[in-house]
């Protein structure tokens, strides 16, 4: 099945994260995880803050950390349009603790008068780079 | 030595100008090299979007947004992305030419004709010409960012909601090198086809979770950042525009100070030889 690939392109607003051929993905839909594989049906759905796991055409991985965006999938070709993407290897995760503890003290701190919608999110997008970092280390 | 003294001044104020024009030409080509990195850092993201949004345009959708409908042309909307500044040879005229020429090719079908502007050159140009001008953003810098474009876009996009337009475009400078500037209108709305040939078959998407919101905010976002684009390749071909132009005037310069050097050699010689011939006259009568 190594002959199985399809075309995937992950861009952010601001620079091409990758682009290349790949045997599976596997990314986190703001409905639940979703694994892609050469031949999907036609697929489009939005993201939430999480990894993406490619798996290179000749089975090397590549972990990215994604802000959310969305994701749209054809047979031949799989887009993601990421509001901000970036390489697990350019993660730091001393600067991801500290700012996973800020956004959990922020959230104990104030109880009343803080957006609480914002810091949910907050932590979310610091605990799926954790996530990610973590992922990373074990594949090392 | 008559004229010789204005030939000096002339000489000495065009390469004052010289000066001034090959400093702006250094600026240009700094602030140039910016601009081309920004442009090219979110080029990937305007393809992108602008395939997906191709293979939506080709599908058949459960949900027909109205972003998708061919509706009969009454009324066209352009957005027209120009400079701030002048100073950049023919750009901002070349691509407003391009632009009557479009609108006039509507306006004989019996169709009206809107413009959102971007830049302050439009805005005075289509103001002088009383064109119908229903949004308008200038002063944007070297660092556009696309919260200060998202007024613009809505005017229109809204007026594409209401159906008081049935077509809009975008205007601007497509940066080819730094040589060539290519005058574009790309058609935002409704959406442009994909030529992909693989997909021609009848099919439609699985969403998650919903068509319409899914839509909804892609097709925003598409907008977005094909003006976001369009205005940050403008500014890549504005500052390659400036620095040919100033390169051209500063070339210029230095042949007409040749020139003048030329007159001013000779201006001198004569004068010489003028007095001379009165020395020698002088001393033969003595």
């Amino acid at each position: 099945m190594s002959a199985m690939t399809v075309n995937l392109s992950v861009v952010s607003a601001e620079e091409e994260i990758f682009s290349g051929r790949i045997e599976s993905l596997q990314i986190a839909g703001t409905e639940g995880e979703l694994g892609i594989m050469p031949g999907h049906a036609p697929l489009l759905t939005s993201l939430k803050p999480g990894m993406a796991r490619i798996v290179k055409y000749g089975g090397e991985e590549e972990i990215l950390y994604l802000s959310g965006g969305m994701l749209e999938v054809q047979p031949n070709s799989v887009t993601v349009l990421a509001d901000v993407a970036v390489r697990s290897d350019d993660l730091d995760e001393q600067v991801v603790l500290e700012a996973k503890q800020r956004a959990e003290e922020h959230m104990n701190a104030h109880g009343g008068d803080v957006d609480y919608a914002e810091v949910a999110a907050e932590l979310a997008r610091v605990t799926a780079q954790l996530r990610v970092i973590q992922a990373t280390k074990k594949k090392v | 030595m008559a004229g010789g003294k204005e030939i000096k001044s002339k000489i000495a104020s065009v390469k004052n100008t010289q000066k001034i024009t090959s400093a702006m030409e250094m600026v240009a080509a700094s602030k140039m090299r910016k601009a081309q990195e920004s442009m090219a850092a979110s080029r990937p993201y305007a393809q992108n979007i602008r395939n997906v949004i191709g293979h939506i345009a080709l599908g058949n959708l459960e949900y027909r947004h109205p972003y998708l409908e061919e509706r009969a042309v009454k009324r066209v909307g352009y957005i027209v992305v120009s400079t701030d500044r002048g100073l950049c040879g023919g750009l901002n005229v070349n691509l407003f030419k391009k632009v009557l020429a479009d609108a006039a090719k509507w306006q004989s079908e019996d169709a009206e004709v809107d413009f959102a502007v971007v830049g302050s050159k439009a805005t005075s140009f289509f103001n002088n010409m009383k064109a119908n001008v229903t949004a308008q953003v200038s002063g944007l810098g070297d660092r556009p960012s696309i919260t200060d474009l998202i007024g613009s876009v809505k005017v229109m996009l809204d007026a594409y909601d209401n159906g008081e337009i049935d077509k809009l475009f975008i205007v601007y400078n497509k940066f080819v090198n730094t040589m060539t500037q290519e005058s574009t209108i790309d058609q935002l709305l409704p959406l442009p086809k994909s030529d992909d040939e693989e997909i021609k078959h009848r099919w439609d998407y699985i969403y998650e979770p919903d068509a319409q919101a899914m839509l909804e905010q892609l097709l925003v976002r598409y907008v977005e950042s094909q003006v976001y684009q369009g205005v940050v390749e403008n500014l890549a071909c504005e500052q390659a525009a400036r620095m040919v132009a100033m390169k051209s005037a500063t070339d210029n310069a230095s042949d007409l100070i040749d020139d003048l050097q030329l007159v001013y050699n000779k201006a001198r010689q004569a004068s010489i030889t003028q007095e001379l011939g009165e020395i020698v006259a002088g001393a033969a009568a003595v």
